[in-house]
């Protein structure tokens, strides 16, 4: 089953002092999401994402198209029971306490009062909030915000998260932090719809991903799909400092990174480049398949759109 | 009240406890002892009469000013903060939200204006050394104060459900002053003719009648109040607030929370 089917959202915000100018936020989106899969959802900034996720969870109407999550339609208050929001850099009641709020958001999700408490003492647990608990959130830094705003979302055991970028304002250790818990959500079956435009992230963790520009669908696969073999080009890496010519002969595009080469050539050089390296004693470290990056897929996927709107222009 | 909703309004009551709202419950406080000392040394016979009047009126404006400053952030601060973007991400209505919200800021006022009715007693106590029968009537005069409060609170969020603080703020406050000359506008639009008598009209129905609910100087002279005044004025407020509080309704559930 589909845990989110987006039938044909679009945003149409009318501009100007007096509102008939017409801005289109994101153009007809149709998207869906299977259930226990992490997805991500890709655009550079301005590109529609929060728009989209914003009329996902009720806040900004879509000037038309629909939407099933779980398999209700998204306007039903008891979808909203279980599905859990992180907004983009997230701001809370700050005269609470991350005890009081998680409370609070337990209460308005209809979590009953007995197992509130185990459920908000767990949450806070799980992100590290434990011990500053009972501080007001107006001390809080912009990372333990986030913690608190990842603790919010889950705290209900939702059956479908969205992160709208979950690890802006966080360092590497907190990035760590949230996709390894993004991975035990998925463990636990719980689908985690998340967006970003770090690529790494996404990369990393996402079974599919979604490419979006200038409100505009441009791509969506598996990660191992978008980042497929390079047909016909092998990687080759070996331990060493220099690029002997025999290898150089080979046409390689080589690369040397302190003590280790990498070299790219055609796959039906293979033999050749083992023999070369086997003559020279050098020591063959892998040989694998090029794959492009998610990072190249990404940036030719914007370059492509960017080239036909000046085509079209 | 449904569970959201009574949420709602206590992180509402909460917040302006948080946020010393209820300090002004000391401004009162100096305010009115210190007033009550002076008057028992400069007025004769008519101590209570100023002590009335002066508490029931410091009562009225302490409250109306909380309810037009609270109440005319209490949407548009959510939004401009994103706070409610992780509230209406739940299982919340939109009207669940705007109702409780009322009913938060109309309870911090119901218990400012509690502690502030003690502060009015003692005042009394201190300048008649001891309470009348008539003094029972300041109840009354108390009573019609919080459902102005109730009116405005909901005419605060009304403004607030579409427009800026400032601008909130400016309508609610003309609003109150205008509606509480209600009285002289309608006896206008009898005196007056033709377009200007319709606009008159028009305008003395449309505001609040807090003239009709400001019932401080006849309960300072002692006068009676009627069981239908109150009936009526009761049923006035319940209405007034129940319309402006639809609208904010309205407003608010077609709004996009960019």
């Amino acid at each position: 089953m589909a845990a989110i089917e987006i039938l044909g959202l679009e945003k149409t915000y009318m501009v100007g002092f007096w509102r008939k100018r017409p801005k289109r936020a994101l153009q007809p989106l149709h998207l869906a999401v299977e259930d226990g899969e992490i997805f991500g959802f890709l655009g550079p900034n301005g590109a529609g994402k929060t728009t989209t996720l914003k009329m996902l969870m009720g806040l900004v109407f879509p000037t038309a198209g629909t939407a099933r999550i779980l398999g209700k339609e998204w306007t039903d208050p008891e979808v909203k029971a279980q599905i859990g929001f992180l907004p983009e850099q997230p701001y809370f009641y700050d005269y609470l306490t991350a005890h009081e709020l998680l409370d609070y958001y337990g209460q308005l999700s209809g979590v009953p009062g007995k197992d509130r408490r185990v459920r908000v003492e767990e949450v806070l647990e799980r992100v590290a909030l434990t011990d500053i608990k009972g501080v007001q959130l107006r001390k809080f830094s912009k990372g333990m915000l986030q913690r608190v705003g990842i603790a919010q979302a889950i705290l209900h055991k939702p059956k479908l998260v969205f992160f709208d970028e979950p690890m802006s304002g966080l360092d590497p250790l907190g990035r760590r932090e949230v996709r390894d818990l993004m991975l035990q959500l998925q463990q636990e079956g719980t689908t985690v719809f998340f967006s970003t435009h770090i690529l790494s992230d996404a990369e990393t963790l996402c079974d599919r991903v979604a490419i979006i520009h200038q409100g505009e669908l441009r791509g969506v696969g598996a990660v191992e799909e978008l980042t497929g073999s390079v047909e016909g080009k092998i990687e080759v890496v070996w331990q060493g400092t220099q690029v002997p010519p025999s290898i150089k002969a080979l046409g390689a595009e080589c690369h040397v990174t302190g003590e280790t080469v990498r070299g790219v050539i055609s796959a039906n050089q293979q033999d050749a480049a083992i023999d070369a390296l086997r003559r020279e004693r050098l020591r063959l470290i892998a040989i694998t398949p090029l794959r492009t990056s998610l990072e190249s897929y990404f940036v030719e996927k914007l370059q492509h759109s960017q080239t036909t709107a000046g085509t079209t222009a | 009240m449904n569970t959201r909703i009574y949420s709602i309004a206590s992180n509402t009551f909460r917040e302006a406890v948080r946020d010393r709202v209820l300090y002004n419950l000391i401004a009162f406080a100096g305010l009115l002892s210190g007033a009550a000392i002076l008057v028992g040394q400069i007025s004769i016979d008519i101590e209570k009469l100023v002590v009335i009047n002066l508490g029931l009126t410091a009562v009225s404006l302490f409250g109306v000013v909380i309810a037009i400053f609270i109440g005319i952030g209490l949407v548009s601060k959510e939004i401009e903060k994103r706070t409610l973007y992780t509230v209406l991400s739940r299982p919340v209505r939109r009207w669940e939200f705007i109702v409780g919200k009322f009913f938060g800021l109309a309870g911090t006022l119901a218990v400012n204006t509690f502690c502030m009715a003690i502060g009015v007693f003692g005042a009394l106590l201190y300048v008649a050394h001891r309470f009348a029968g008539a003094d029972s009537l300041i109840f009354v005069a108390l009573y019609f104060i919080v459902l102005q409060f109730l009116i405005i609170c909901s005419l605060a969020l009304l403004f607030s459900s579409f427009s800026s603080p400032l601008l909130s703020a400016v309508f609610a406050f003309s609003l109150y002053v205008i509606g509480s000359f209600a009285d002289d506008l309608r006896g206008f639009a009898t005196l007056a003719q033709g377009v200007t008598r319709w606009i008159a009209t028009g305008t003395a129905y449309l505001v609040p009648n807090f003239s009709a609910l400001n019932v401080i100087s006849s309960v300072a002279h002692q006068q009676p109040i009627s069981g239908q005044l109150i009936l009526h004025n009761t049923l006035y407020a319940l209405f007034y607030t129940a319309m402006a509080l639809s609208g904010a309704v309205l407003i608010f559930d077609r709004r996009n929370l960019k």
